[in-house]
């Protein structure tokens, strides 16, 4: 395989102006180096409002750094990220298009044939545990539901990177643990690279094989890095249990914390610059 | 069931009292039979028009045609006009003052003038209603474009999207959305434009005819074709509602937001 990482984000700095007022600005991200290598599932966590969405907009290609590079595989990045499947926290799904026609928009956009490609998502849908569901709008599916099309929609075009923000965020507990589980195993099945972006910490250590704690923003930089040796193929319910899972918890939680605080304290205040 | 029926009841004896007491009052009284005409000889023109001579068809014909057109081609130049002004946002704040302007002005006064550019057949009648369908359908492309969620945008483009698959598979259906819920509106507006046209001066039509029988005091005729252009208006919602229940399949029920109808 390529000894290059997959998606190695250096030295990105992102500054947003204000539109009305040009003598505002806002710095995001600053002086951030950020590698995933192929096959090699990473999770950054951070307090809320940090700039870790921006991070992976940046990775998509959807966002410019205003300094720093993006490349994928060794290439310098221009324009959007073709390599890269992106899941959004949001609802990002096509409200006038059935689950099934959802799922397979993305191989029609690159040329597949309709047929074949109605297949492939029929083939998607069943993976992810919605067989039946192919003809159901949107709006006619529970949150989960939606998440397992989404799922399917960003998956089915074999990305060679994935790159994930806080995807299961407004599900409930029991449905974002089951997602979870099957988000691992579809992974360990073809082993992509992942950004995983999260705010809690439990599911970056459960997933992940290394996690990358962010700063509190303005300027979020990296803080701290931790492998997580915990063995896989693993299960996120129970693998809460373990010692070497509190542990890893407790060392990284020492960390994170105090940026939390610091970031919560920013909130409270109108953040300046 | 039951409550439906009830209120059929009801509204049907309303209609019942209402007419009775119009003929009742124009049986006594001369003035009242002049100025409001009775809904019995009102009902004796309309069998007349229908069964009798059969000369309405060719006039709603007229009237209906005008109004097809009109909605046709003003739902087709708004589409255009909205996606291309929505999508360039430089053409749209250049266009901006003229098309507030062109919004603002009482169109129905343009109908002498596209008479003296189009003559008095159906063309003109076509231009004013297209100047009143384009704008509804217009402003509401234009904000159904702008509405588009940017995660949904973001999402297509990392599918692969390229700008002709985002105007079909998102900017138009989301437009889309929005003139189906103005489509009541601009329909009425067409048939509106097309018979106001028609009255200010043409030589066939449903308006015609009422020109006509207003010009000879003829009251009946007037109320006659005034149940006829209401029948219609009717029946051509009835349709709109039909239409739009079948492609609007994907959009959940309740919770819907509020759409701009302008005018």
């Amino acid at each position: 395989m390529n000894s290059e990482p997959a998606l190695l984000l250096s030295d990105i700095t992102c500054t947003f102006v204000s539109r009305d007022n040009p003598g505002q600005r806002y710095t995001a991200v600053a002086d951030t180096t950020l590698a995933v290598s192929s096959g090699e599932f990473v999770s950054v966590v951070g307090p809320t409002g940090c700039g870790k969405s921006t991070l992976l907009n940046i990775g998509a290609g959807l966002l410019e750094p205003s300094s720093g590079t993006v490349t994928v595989y060794g290439k310098k990045l221009d324009g959007i990220n073709r390599q890269a499947g992106y899941m959004f926290q949001a609802d990002a799904l096509m409200p006038w298009k059935r689950a099934i026609d959802n799922v397979v928009a993305g191989l029609l956009f690159r040329g597949v044939d309709p047929a074949k490609a109605r297949d492939r998502g029929l083939a998607w849908l069943a993976r992810v545990g919605l067989t039946g569901f192919e003809d159901r709008y949107p709006h006619q599916l529970s949150g989960g539901m939606r998440k397992r099309v989404a799922m399917a929609q960003t998956l089915i075009l074999d990305p060679d990177i994935i790159l994930m923000d806080e995807p299961f965020s407004a599900l409930d507990v029991q449905t974002r643990q089951l997602m979870e589980n099957e988000l691992l195993e579809l992974w360990s099945e073809k082993r992509k690279a992942v950004l995983f972006i999260t705010h809690d910490l439990d599911e970056a250590i459960a997933l992940s094989d290394r996690v990358v704690v962010l700063s509190s923003g303005p300027a979020t930089r990296p803080i701290g890095e931790f492998p997580i040796d915990l063995e896989r193929p693993r299960d996120v319910t129970e693998i809460r249990g373990l010692p070497r899972f509190t542990e890893l918890h407790a060392r990284i939680w020492a960390v994170l914390r105090d940026e939390v605080l610091k970031g919560y304290v920013q909130h409270r205040n109108v953040p300046e610059e | 069931m039951n409550d439906k029926r009830f209120l059929r009841f009801w509204q049907i004896l309303l209609l019942a009292v209402i007419l009775f007491a119009w003929q009742l009052s124009s049986l006594f009284s001369t003035k009242v039979a002049f100025f409001f005409g009775d809904p019995v000889g009102v009902a004796e023109r309309l069998v007349t028009w229908f069964f009798v001579d059969g000369d309405i068809y060719r006039h709603l014909g007229v009237t209906l045609a005008e109004t097809l057109l009109a909605f046709a081609i003003g739902t087709a130049l708004g589409l255009l006009v909205g996606l291309w002004l929505a999508l360039s946002p430089q053409a749209a704040a250049i266009c901006d003052p003229f098309l507030k302007a062109m919004n603002a002005m009482p169109r129905v006064i343009l109908a002498p003038i596209f008479a003296l550019w189009f003559g008095l057949g159906i063309a003109s009648k076509v231009a004013l209603a297209v100047t009143l369908v384009f704008f509804i359908v217009f402003f509401n492309v234009f904000q159904g474009v702008r509405e588009v969620s940017p995660t949904l945008l973001a999402n297509a483009r990392m599918l692969g999207a390229g700008r002709r698959d985002l105007l079909r598979h998102v900017y138009l259906p989301s437009a889309m959305s929005w003139v189906f819920s103005s489509l009541h509106i601009s329909v009425g507006m067409a048939f509106v434009g097309a018979v106001v046209g028609e009255y200010l001066g043409s030589a066939r039509g449903v308006g015609y005819l009422i020109l006509q029988a207003e010009g000879s005091f003829d009251i009946r005729t007037v109320f006659a074709g005034i149940v006829v252009l209401t029948l219609c208006a009717l029946v051509l919602d009835l349709l709109v509602a039909k239409v739009e229940k079948r492609l609007m399949r994907w959009q959940p029920k309740s919770g819907t937001t509020e759409k701009i109808h302008p005018i």
